[in-house]
């Protein structure tokens, strides 16, 4: 059995928009901030895993910046997953042995992007002409399906209307209320005001039934996370040891294949596998909870987390949500960060992000939205394609 | 698996026509192919390497079920420049194979456009080359 991985330090930088910076300056500073709060330097890093969706060769970049020691870097990409799979390849470089401390690093410069998929152009050619692998002689967003996240994502919460009612309109718009009362907390979300169901509701229609606040917010953002294997960890001070948050359960997953799957994402049943794996490692149930921060990269999103994450009984998330359970003083409180549709989603950054929510919260240190006791955490991400991580963290005993 | 040339201009007819994508069949009456993996019944609709389902790399072309229900939908109000809004996309249980399209000829609102609600196969026109030729797509319209 390898033995246990922990966070030693981590950081997130603020959300938002970030004129002055780019996405060096913005890895930078995450990373100086995890090395400091783990109370180590770029000397004692023996693999860094990194994360830059929008970029290439982000991890050597960035080591130009922070320190160029020769060691091994990891880039990765897997869409919303990223910043999570940054951490899983920090994570078991660490565990094989490979690595005495290990660096996770995710950035991203997304403020003003839009729509960030659906863009293909629609000049027209004189000639048609068939392409790809549907042999389309036309671009077709728009007229086979959408290929809007907004678009896809509502697809998805009202899929799972379909299959067990209840979730209407408005249902889906008090689930971003929640979130956006959560954000007011924050310092570091992009999006700190509370919005009425009315204010939400009314706002800009994107794609029913997800209006704009009811969508993740494009941001600018990085965060870092240094990890250590328990023997090194045993070594080290007092204090770090007792600041340092256990990772019970690390785990990724894709999609395996279900009629469908390929019509429209299922973000589903990668998303149960993950947090069936990750229960079994670290041996909690989701009663054991006492936080979880979910990928609600749009409202209809989070609907169908409670249900795939085993928050509540197969089918019951809407009865979940309407008993109150997933607001901060509830009694499984979800995304008290504000989540994605305040906090913001600079996507490769948001892995590693909800991981610092979680730890900041078992460590006793998020301030004025402290989940008081909290012992054990969970955070979940997913790309589209699909990739889902799942981290349970747990505070030092 | 060898490709079925699905590009069958209408005898008979002045205007050349091309379907949007491959597996809109056209013709007197237009349907859609899948491509059905012989090993585990999986059914794709683009040009397959193998069987994301079971691995195999055998397929056979079947025709889907022209009628089908409304599993889930949306209705984009937002979208690249270019592409004309509000418009409704879903999935289609077309007999027990998924479908993505647009839902076509309802106006584009929650009132109706329902969650269930039986579709049937239709098609659209894309656009003419400068050729003539009309490139010919399909959608879902409400079947009652």
């Amino acid at each position: 059995m390898a033995e246990n991985v922990w966070i030693l330090g981590i950081h997130m930088t603020r959300f938002g928009k970030h004129k002055d910076k780019d996405t060096l300056d913005l890895g930078a500073e995450a990373v100086f901030g995890a090395l400091q709060d783990a109370g180590v330097t770029m000397r004692d890093i023996g693999v860094i895993g990194a994360g830059n969706l929008f970029g290439t060769g982000f991890g050597q970049q960035l080591q130009k910046q922070v320190g160029q020691t020769g060691i091994p870097v990891y880039n990765v990409a897997n869409a919303c997953a990223t910043g999570a799979t940054a951490l899983r390849v920090a994570i078991m470089a660490v565990k094989a042995g490979e690595a005495g401390l290990g660096l996770a690093v995710g950035a991203e410069k997304l403020s003003g992007a839009g729509l960030l998929t659906g863009n293909v152009s629609r000049a027209s050619k004189a000639h048609w002409e068939r392409q790809g692998r549907y042999g389309a002689v036309a671009a077709l967003d728009g007229r086979v399906g959408t290929e809007t996240m907004p678009g896809v994502f509502a697809q998805i919460g009202m899929e799972y209307n379909h299959r067990y009612g209840g979730a209407d309109f408005e249902l889906f718009a008090r689930i971003s209320e929640k979130n956006h009362a959560h954000s007011t907390l924050n310092p570091n979300a992009t999006y700190q005001k509370a919005m009425s169901l009315e204010q939400i509701m009314n706002d800009v229609m994107i794609a029913y039934p997800n209006t704009r606040p009811m969508c993740s917010a494009n941001c600018d953002g990085a965060a870092a996370a240094v990890v250590v294997g328990e023997a090194r960890l045993r070594t080290l001070s007092l204090e770090q040891q007792r600041r340092a948050v256990k990772v019970s359960a690390s785990v990724l997953t894709t999609d395996p294949w279900q009629e469908a799957c390929q019509v429209l994402p299922d973000v589903n049943t990668l998303t149960r596998a993950a947090a069936a794996t990750a229960y079994e490692q670290a041996g909690v149930g989701p009663g054991d909870l006492d936080l979880v921060e979910l990928h609600d990269c749009f409202a209809t999103a989070e609907l169908v987390h409670y249900d795939n994450l085993g928050l509540c009984e197969p089918g019951g998330a809407v009865d979940f949500f309407n008993s109150g359970a997933p607001w901060r003083d509830g009694r499984l409180p979800v995304n008290v960060s504000g989540g994605l549709q305040s906090k913001g989603h600079p996507i490769a950054a948001t892995g590693i992000a909800n991981v610092w929510e979680v730890a900041t919260h078992l460590r006793g240190e998020a301030g004025p939205r402290q989940i008081d006791g909290a012992r054990v955490g969970l955070a979940h991400v997913i790309g589209l394609g699909s990739a889902c991580g799942v981290h349970i963290l747990e505070k030092a005993a | 698996m060898a490709l079925i040339n699905f590009q069958c201009d209408l005898l008979g007819s002045d205007v050349e026509r091309i379907p949007l994508v491959d597996y809109l069949v056209l013709g007197d009456d237009p349907y859609l192919v899948a491509q059905e993996c012989t090993g585990c019944g999986a059914r794709y609709f683009d040009r397959r390497t193998a069987c994301a389902g079971c691995s195999q790399r055998e397929f056979r072309p079947v025709e889907v079920a022209r009628a089908g229900t409304l599993r889930t939908f949306t209705i984009v109000a937002f979208a690249a420049e270019g592409i004309p809004v509000p418009f409704v996309v879903g999935v289609v249980d077309c007999d027990g194979t998924s479908v993505r399209g647009n839902i076509v000829n309802v106006a584009p609102d929650p009132e109706h456009v329902t969650l269930g609600m039986k579709v049937r196969l239709t098609t659209v026109h894309v656009g003419t080359d400068e050729s003539g030729v009309e490139a010919v797509g399909y959608g879902f319209e409400p079947a009652t």
